[in-house]
């Protein structure tokens, strides 16, 4: 088989752009490594009952519609299709159904999307304790969640999987709150351009207030946390704003910190990146259409900054049309005016971003704990001690660092911790992180199985 | 800092034989100033399998191998840090009659030349030492006493010993071009000019570039061997694996990870440090790996990478002096360069100083293409 487009990733970015190239006449291919289509935001979207759409609210059940256009649309679909390489000449390497694949097309478009920004306090890797994201990842796949959950850190999904447990009926314990008092001062400068997205800041007070009403436990302005227990969690300790230390009892903690564009696979390509500053995080440098460094590499949605799943749909758009155009299936002039409309969504969803971000920027000792026998790189079982000492011996490099105490080497490649190696080598050799750099990443991006690739099937097709 | 741009020689790369050679010179209490364009083991020092290995070795390298074995047996006394080495029997195993009988012939080989660290073990014993290879197994090479090591921490250890002694090491700084002036060599580099009255090139897979500026154009390409590993399994292999029939090398850390690999090339870009992984490559190796142990086909693999590598067209590395006056050569190690670094730079120190070198080098000649 050869296709025009292969789209890694079915959330909205992957699923709009998807459609809409195959609608215009592209042939499309389309890999996601989950069992339906929705990406985090609408996982599951297929299946879900409306009951349950009740409780995950209007911004889950917005995923509908793409779906039925996804349906719609003739593309080639794969559920359960594992994407652990792109090469920076556009083959895809992928493993489904027991068999591992190569294959290249003129346009990749990388709809991979955003992950939850590494938190690493205290106790982090004990049994119990997981994401709120994984929380929320549960509750919509399966209906599953848990009482009397203790909800620390902060971000907007913090609150949302708060609400949708309370919406479920699910009691919960504690919500301690890590965003910083001294962001609002930062945040409130930017609040007149957020206004456009008014209704967002309505509901992010609605979710507050409907939390405060439920009668569950809320601490603000908490200053460090600490998971309790010795084999699994048993509570989270914290540290109010006048520095005293409080505890709280649970065996299910779930923390978040925020998310982060998931470039694992954009920089193992070895496309350019950035940091950006406002967010904390690398995203790879495009075009406003979504074009990498690498031509025919485009990526669209969360994958290359975070604008939200409203931004990614309309970002997926324009990356689709822009390769319609570049493959002489649409004209720059309809190109243009087709991606007028998404465009404009673009610009206006972006406008709340710098008070978001602001608002919700994460406290430097949640980036870089404080204590050092926390651990930090949880694959090879390394404290931020582990990863201090070599730096003092002139291993002061984000691959050095790896390849001498093995920091970031192990299966997540580097997920849970690139973001904290990084910056602990800057403040430890007073550099900017954007200077310090990021792991090389290396494919394969997810664990492939051995007999897969010795048994590796290459179709030859090519533009 | 002009004085100390100055210095009795110039290393030229920072690979494990550029900071041994640095080792070697300081110990003499000779002044050196390492110039490397990246970090200290960035490339091909850093990334390696870190094979010690007398095993399967040219003959023309086995004097160095032998000499090499014995730094190694003790490498903490001689660098103050361990490597990360562990000893290991290394075996090639062979999966036929044709290939045993090979592997019979080279035993006899080595011991007319008077080497007798290689035998032929028979299926039996290679059964009692690897119970998990697979019944088309008969028979291999082996030799007890070598081992592995820690590639990136030993080309940190030489270094660091080597500054405890003295020498300069001066990372991101490439040479831009070398030129001979008033009988001292001078380095240009972005940071200025570096001179000393010998230059030593160890600049692996760039070393090509810098021996035709030194005057002794040789055929070297770079090229991308490439390495995997897989995620932690049970303890199944205590020995250092190849295959007499086709490229494998293959061992478990003690963390249960297995490293595999076997010389297999991806592409080599070193004008701007990037490889490019031929997964059909991969994909041969892994499937002599599953041949040799069936267990591994179910394995998964976390990552795979490749470092860049100078070869030369023998596969024989390039050492000892150059044409011009103040030229010592150490480089085009063709991927087995690791195991030999300690004596090489032995050897380096020895052509630097005028001495005659204690161990036969003349296959290695530079001009010998």
């Amino acid at each position: 088989m050869s296709y025009d487009v292969i789209v890694i990733g079915a959330g909205p970015a992957g699923m709009t752009a998807a459609a809409l190239a195959a609608e215009a006449g592209a042939s499309v291919l389309l890999l996601d490594d989950q069992p339906g289509a929705g990406g985090q935001i609408y996982r599951n979207i297929e299946n879900a009952a409306d009951s349950r759409g009740r409780y995950l609210g209007q911004e889950y059940m917005a995923g509908r519609p793409l779906l039925h256009r996804l349906r719609k649309s003739n593309i080639d679909y794969l559920t359960d299709a594992t994407v652990w390489q792109v090469s920076d000449e556009r083959e895809v390497g992928y493993s489904h159904e027991g068999s591992a694949r190569l294959l290249r097309a003129p346009y990749v478009l990388l709809a991979t999307g955003a992950m939850e920004r590494p938190f690493p306090i205290k106790g982090w890797t004990l049994p119990g304790v997981m994401t709120a994201g994984a929380a929320q990842t549960l509750l919509k796949s399966s209906g599953l969640a848990a009482d009397g959950a203790v909800f620390a850190g902060s971000g907007p999904l913090l609150y949302l999987v708060v609400h949708q447990y309370l919406r479920a009926g699910v009691k919960v314990a504690a919500l301690v709150d890590t965003t910083a008092k001294a962001n609002r001062k930062h945040a409130l400068q930017h609040l007149p351009a957020a206004l456009s997205r008014w209704d967002l800041l309505a509901r992010g007070r609605r979710w507050m207030k409907d939390i405060q009403r439920s009668g569950t436990t809320m601490i603000s302005g908490v200053m460090d946390l600490q998971v309790l227990g010795d084999d699994a969690a048993q509570g989270l300790a914290f540290q109010t704003g006048n520095g005293e230390w409080r505890e709280i009892a649970g065996t299910h903690i779930f923390l978040h910190q925020g998310v982060v564009p998931n470039v694992n696979l954009s920089m193992s390509i070895g496309l350019d990146h950035a940091w950006h500053s406002r967010q904390l995080c690398w995203r790879p440098r495009i075009d406003d259409w979504g074009q990498g460094s690498v031509d025919g590499i485009v990526i669209a949605g969360d994958g290359a900054g975070i604008d939200g799943a409203v931004a990614a749909q309309a970002s997926g758009e324009m990356a689709a049309l822009d390769i319609l155009y570049r493959l002489g299936k649409l004209s720059i002039g309809e190109r243009d005016q087709r991606a007028a409309a998404p465009h404009r969504v673009l610009t206006r969803e972006r406008r709340i971003r710098p008070f978001l971000d602001a608002w919700f920027r994460p406290a430097g000792q949640f980036r870089v704990p404080n204590d050092g026998s926390t651990t930090v790189c949880r694959c090879e079982e390394l404290t931020l001690d582990d990863v201090r000492a070599p730096i003092g011996i002139g291993i002061a490099g984000p691959n050095q660092l790896k390849s001498y105490c093995r920091a970031g080497m192990g299966p997540c490649q580097g997920r849970f911790c690139g973001l904290t190696v990084q910056e602990i080598i800057a403040k430890e050799t007073s550099r900017a992180v954007a200077k310090v750099g990021y792991f090389r990443l290396r494919p394969p991006i997810k664990p492939l199985c051995l007999e897969e690739l010795a048994n590796l099937q290459i179709d030859g097709s090519e533009e | 800092m002009a004085r100390q741009r100055t210095a009795d020689v110039i290393v030229v790369g920072g690979g494990l034989h550029g900071c041994s050679a640095a080792l070697n010179l300081s110990m003499l209490g000779l002044s050196v100033n390492v110039l490397e364009k990246d970090h200290i083991g960035r490339h091909a020092s850093g990334v390696n399998a870190g094979g010690v290995r007398r095993l399967g070795r040219d003959l023309a390298e086995v004097p160095l191998a032998q000499a090499s074995s014995k730094y190694w047996q003790d490498i903490s006394a001689f660098v103050d840090d361990d490597c990360g080495y562990t000893e290991s029997r290394y075996l090639k195993v062979a999966r036929s009659e044709e290939e045993l009988v090979g592997a019979h012939c080279r035993v006899s080989q080595l011991r007319r030349h008077g080497f007798t660290h290689e035998e032929v073990i028979d299926r039996e014993s290679l059964r009692e030492l690897l119970p998990a290879s697979a019944p088309e197994c008969i028979g291999a090479l082996h030799v007890a006493g070598d081992g592995y090591a820690h590639p990136f921490r030993t080309t940190q250890a030489f270094r660091r010993r080597a500054m405890k002694l003295g020498a300069r090491f001066h990372e991101q700084i490439p040479v831009v071009s070398v030129k001979r002036q008033a009988g001292l060599w001078q380095a240009e580099t972005p940071r200025g000019t570096f001179s000393a009255p010998v230059i030593v090139n160890a600049a692996g897979a760039w070393g090509g570039h810098l021996a035709a500026q030194l005057g002794d154009p040789v055929p070297l390409e770079a090229h991308a061997p490439m390495l995997v590993i897989t995620a932690p399994l049970p303890p199944f292999v205590a020995a250092v694996i190849g295959a007499l029939g086709g490229a494998l090398s293959l061992k478990q850390f003690a963390n249960g990870t297995v490293l595999i690999g076997g010389g297999v090339r991806g592409r080599a870009f070193p004008d701007r440090n990037q490889t490019t992984l031929e997964m059909s490559g991969i994909a041969e190796f892994l499937g002599t790996a599953c041949g040799v142990f069936p267990l591994l086909k179910k394995a998964r693999i976390v990552r795979a990478w490749a470092g860049i590598e100078g070869y030369t067209p023998d596969n024989l590395p390039l050492i000892g002096r150059g044409t011009a006056d103040g030229v010592v050569h150490a480089f085009g190690f063709s991927a087995h360069g690791f195991q030999l670094a300690p004596a090489v730079g032995h050897i380096v120190a020895e052509l630097v100083t005028g001495a005659e070198p204690s161990l036969p080098i003349g296959p290695f000649c530079i001009t010998r293409f």
